[in-house]
């Protein structure tokens, strides 16, 4: 603890004593220090029921809760199923967020938590698979203890939330087992589980665990966290895709009081992945608090140096992916039957759809408090991939497992953008550098320019039907800048853009899907639910062209497209089947919720899709109507199949959410290039939707299932775009195919 | 990397005390806090570094988003563009001071919970402050009312912010009756 910067500190501050009464400032001071040490789980004062439980005397349960809410719900859900299976009662539950639970295993790590990152909607999924076990064999320890203080079998004893319970109607509460249970060892074998008949729990609404702590400011986010000794710092980062610094002055930066030290930040290095280094190469002006460093950033006089994509643009890269479209494919990904010779038999139809580049815009910008010492680290951040910091923290620091400390608070929105820990490399390499803990704090401006971006792309779709109106070929090209940045080669990049077993792969006898590589300097990754977003909105689009110029109705074409119900292989992840019976369901609940066949007299237009994402099946219906230059959303419906709901209110508010975040994105959100730089700055560049313009109710419906539950992260985006699309084409006849919707809808009407 | 050379402090004769400096009072949550440092900080900046009061948010900088909103004398203000002069000597609530002394939740916090409003949290301190300027202005809120809320959410939660609204306003309505 540097005394002279908790001087500088204090000077700002001092009591005084008013009408109001008095006021001590410097304790609150004193309590902040280390605030980014969160209560642990792993205590010894209490007893540890295996590693994700533990309960107090007074029969509290505490649950750990082992990977990030960015607001996706995983730390009600998953201790939710811990509790289920432990027989819990909820209302003597409380919640803990895990640090990165890793141990030393000579000298390579160990994660005893499984897996604790946030990605793919596979939280829920993965717990289901190993978390009920945990309960599991945390009530069973329970059980022996009681079995052995009471000398009865243990077949014979019952649990009921938070007490197990003998024949002759003993009863005794974890608690006061919890000390006995600590001592038995974990089981060997595998626990049966629960017949979910008997769940209490897991199918039953419940609300956010944090929400006490959201509503009354208490809840610390990563980006709330400090020492009291910590350095601000912000960095200024090279505009240009790509590009270098070729000169920078501090000296007026120096000259801002509270500014400390100005550091340059190295660019990254192309031998490491994306996400792992910084994004780009900087300067960092560090600081006492965030407002000198901000106002030292601003003083800094800095020269950057554009790279090779200095003449990178938006047009520029339409024209390419045009080309390239022309051309033979880098990857051809799927091919059925004869393609070529159906498509020339049929009636034809053809047509390009347009996905812009797009930014994460996360509430909570990229942030990253940091401390690193001769044997120790300590890391809180917001990132979805805690075990990726960790091995960014290890390159950097050199420090060995068990002296890397890694926190993950709740998450102000990840959508995808803290799959990457560029801002963990960040605080890492400054506070490396400088010696004191630093927080890295980014703003609105620094993240919309360094973004890993939702890649861009040009999708130009052909069909041929027959005379019974039957689709006979079916082919779908598209050009985009693949998420993975180049890395693993041709053959790997098309694997996250376009996905070989989509749908109406196994409905077309003649189908062929081809990828071309766009060449881009922006930087990519994954935006929610990622190629699904542009895949369905350029297929469930097409599909409603296809309808119209056949005079079908959209849904009938969609149902009878789909025909029986069959299980379908599907290999990428999301598999290994998709169900089309499922995916017919939630279109028809969706059409029946929103009164689809009723005829609109007043000008409204319905417009509906579906799309299978990462296991879970949803379907959305709008009813719009334009009205001078307003776009007006006068119903949104959403149905989703994800399986069992852990927690129904839970999945209703991804829906409800997705559905948002979808039309807020479909209708104005773009990412542009000019000049090798990336144009959009801060919101209103970049419109988020406000409430005035969206929809004032989503009204969801949920398919009642007992499958095995599918994450709801994601599948609530991809089916909303071209619902939207299609909605807008019913009301006006105007079909636009190019994102963002609203500017282009404009242009054509 | 160096590190900074430690200083030799002055010889006594050298240390002259500091000249005094105007400060800046404005009342946080019912305390009064006088501000010695820059004047022109924005009152975002003075809340979570120099008090730690964190619930505030930073979102944008630029009073977009309004995440960062708070009440000044009651009205709903974006902290992030307000400086601290320009809050001089007046009250700011913060989402830390919305709940009552004794600790008894605001009706808005209360419907936030019941309607499971929040899913990541992170703009909902700022909507509950713009709902409680609302509030305050129109204590039956229409739906066109409500759309004059203009704090971005990413999330979405904006259907069950409307819902929460309208539970709050049945509440307070109700506890006056």
């Amino acid at each position: 603890m540097s005394a002279t910067l908790r001087l500088s500190r204090r000077r700002f501050l001092q009591v005084l004593a008013g009408a109001a009464g008095a006021l001590v400032v410097g304790v609150r001071f004193a309590e902040a220090q280390d605030t980014g040490t969160p209560v642990e789980l792993l205590g010894d004062v209490y007893s540890q029921i295996g590693p994700f439980v533990r309960i107090e005397p007074d029969g509290r349960v505490i649950i750990g809760a082992r990977t990030p809410d960015m607001g996706q719900g995983t730390r009600t859900a998953l201790p939710r199923i811990i509790a289920e299976e432990l027989d819990a009662d909820w209302a003597q539950v409380t919640v803990l967020g895990l640090p990165l639970g890793v141990e030393d295993d000579g000298g390579k790590p160990r994660f005893i938590y499984g897996d604790q990152s946030a990605g793919g909607s596979t939280s829920v999924p993965q717990a289901w698979q190993d978390l009920r076990q945990a309960g599991a064999a945390a009530r069973w320890l329970l059980v022996q203890a009681a079995a052995r203080r009471w000398n009865v079998p243990a077949e014979r004893l019952r649990t009921e939330a938070g007490a197990v319970i003998a024949p002759d109607g003993r009863r005794a509460g974890y608690g006061d087992l919890a000390a006995d249970a600590a001592r038995i060892d974990l089981p060997k074998q595998p626990l049966p589980l629960k017949n979910p008949a008997q769940y209490r729990l897991v199918g039953k609404p419940a609300g956010n665990v944090d929400a006490h702590g959201i509503v009354t400011g208490t809840l610390q986010f990563a980006i709330d966290h400090g020492f009291a000794e910590a350095l601000v710092a912000v960095i200024a980062r090279c505009p240009y895709l790509d590009g270098s610094l070729a000169e920078v002055d501090d000296s007026e930066a120096l000259k801002v009081p509270g500014v400390v030290k100005v550091l340059p930040l190295p660019g990254p290095d192309p031998a490491l992945p994306i996400g792992e280094q910084p994004l780009a190469p900087g300067v960092a002006v560090l600081a006492e608090d965030t407002w000198a460093a901000l106002q030292g950033r601003d003083r800094l006089k800095l020269a950057w140096k554009p790279g090779k994509w200095a003449d990178e643009s938006t047009a520029a890269l339409e024209r390419q992916a045009l080309d390239k479209l022309a051309g033979a494919p880098t990857m051809r990904a799927r091919d059925d039957g004869d393609f070529d010779k159906f498509f020339k038999l049929g009636r034809k139809l053809q047509a390009d759809y347009y996905v812009p580049y797009a930014a994460h815009a996360t509430m909570e910008p990229m942030n990253c408090l940091a401390r690193v010492e001769e044997d120790r680290a300590v890391v809180v951040a917001p990132t979805q991939t805690p075990d990726r910091a960790f091995e960014v923290v290890r390159r950097i620091t050199g420090l060995s497992p068990a002296q890397i400390d890694i926190r993950f608070p709740r998450i102000g929105g990840g959508f995808g953008r803290r799959l990457e820990d560029d801002y963990v490399a960040e605080a890492v390499l400054l506070a490396k550098s400088v010696g004191k803990p630093v927080k890295v704090m980014w703003t609105r401006e620094d993240d919309m320019t360094h973004d890993v971006y939702r890649p861009c792309g040009v999708h130009r779709m052909s069909a041929a039907t027959d005379r019974r109106r039957r689709i006979i070929a079916w082919r779908h090209q598209l050009a985009s800048a693949s998420k993975r940045n180049g890395a693993g080669g041709a053959d790997q990049q098309w694997k996250s853009e376009i996905h070989p077993d989509d749908l109406p792969a196994g409905l077309v006898a003649n189908l062929r899907y081809d990828w071309y590589a766009l060449d881009s300097g922006v930087k990519r990754g994954n935006w929610r639910a990622p190629a699904h977003v542009s895949n369905a909105f350029a297929v469930q689009s097409f599909i409603d062209e296809i309808a119209a110029a056949l005079k079908v109705d959209p849904l009938k074409f969609r149902l009878d497209l789909l025909g029986a119900p069959r299980r379908l292989p599907y290999r990428s992840h999301g598999g290994p089947v998709l169900d089309t019976g499922r995916l017919a369901n939630v279109l028809k609940l969706a059409a029946e919720r929103i009164g689809w066949g009723q005829r609109r007299t007043n000008g409204h237009g319905l417009g509906i899709a579906c799309h299978f994402t990462f296991g879970g099946y949803a379907a959305h219906a709008f009813e719009v109507s334009v009205e001078g230059e307003r776009l007006l959303i006068h119903r949104a419906v959403c149905a989703v199949d994800v399986g069992r709901a852990i927690n129904p209110l839970g999945v209703e508010a991804q829906m409800m959410g997705g559905t948002i975040d979808g039309l807020s994105t479909a209708l104005n959100l773009a990412i542009t290039v000019k000049d090798g730089q990336v144009q959009q700055k801060n919101f209103p560049d970049y419109p988020l939707a406000r409430m005035a313009a969206m929809p004032r109710a989503v009204e969801v419906q949920i398919v009642e299932s007992d499958a095995d539950p599918a994450g709801a992260g994601e599948i609530g985006i991809p089916s909303v775009a071209p619902a939207l699309a299609n909605a807008v084409y019913a009301a006006t006849t105007v079909r636009v195919r190019r994102l963002p919707l609203l500017p282009e809808l404009l242009r054509l009407l | 990397m160096q590190q900074q050379p430690l200083q030799a402090p002055p010889p006594p004769s050298e240390i002259k005390p500091e000249p005094k400096r105007e400060g800046i009072d404005v009342v946080v949550n019912g305390e009064r806090f006088r501000h010695y440092g820059d004047p022109a900080m924005p009152l975002l900046w003075f809340l979570r570094d120099v008090l730690r009061l964190t619930g505030t948010k930073y979102g944008c900088g630029i009073g977009a988003c309004g995440a960062c909103t708070v009440l000044v004398d009651g009205q709903a203000m974006r902290a992030c563009v307000t400086p601290v002069t320009a809050v001089k000597d007046r009250r700011i609530t913060t989402v830390e001071g919305l709940a009552d002394a004794q600790g008894n939740l605001h009706a808005l916090q209360q419907a936030w919970i019941d309607e499971d409003v929040a899913q990541c949290g992170y703009c909902q301190a700022g909507q509950l402050m713009a709902a409680a300027d609302l509030l305050k202005r129109k204590p039956e809120p229409t739906d066109e009312d409500i759309d004059g809320i203009t704090n971005l959410c990413r999330c979405g939660t904006y259907p069950r912010i409307r819902a929460a609204i309208k539970r709050a306003a049945t509440a307070m309505k109700e506890r006056k009756a």
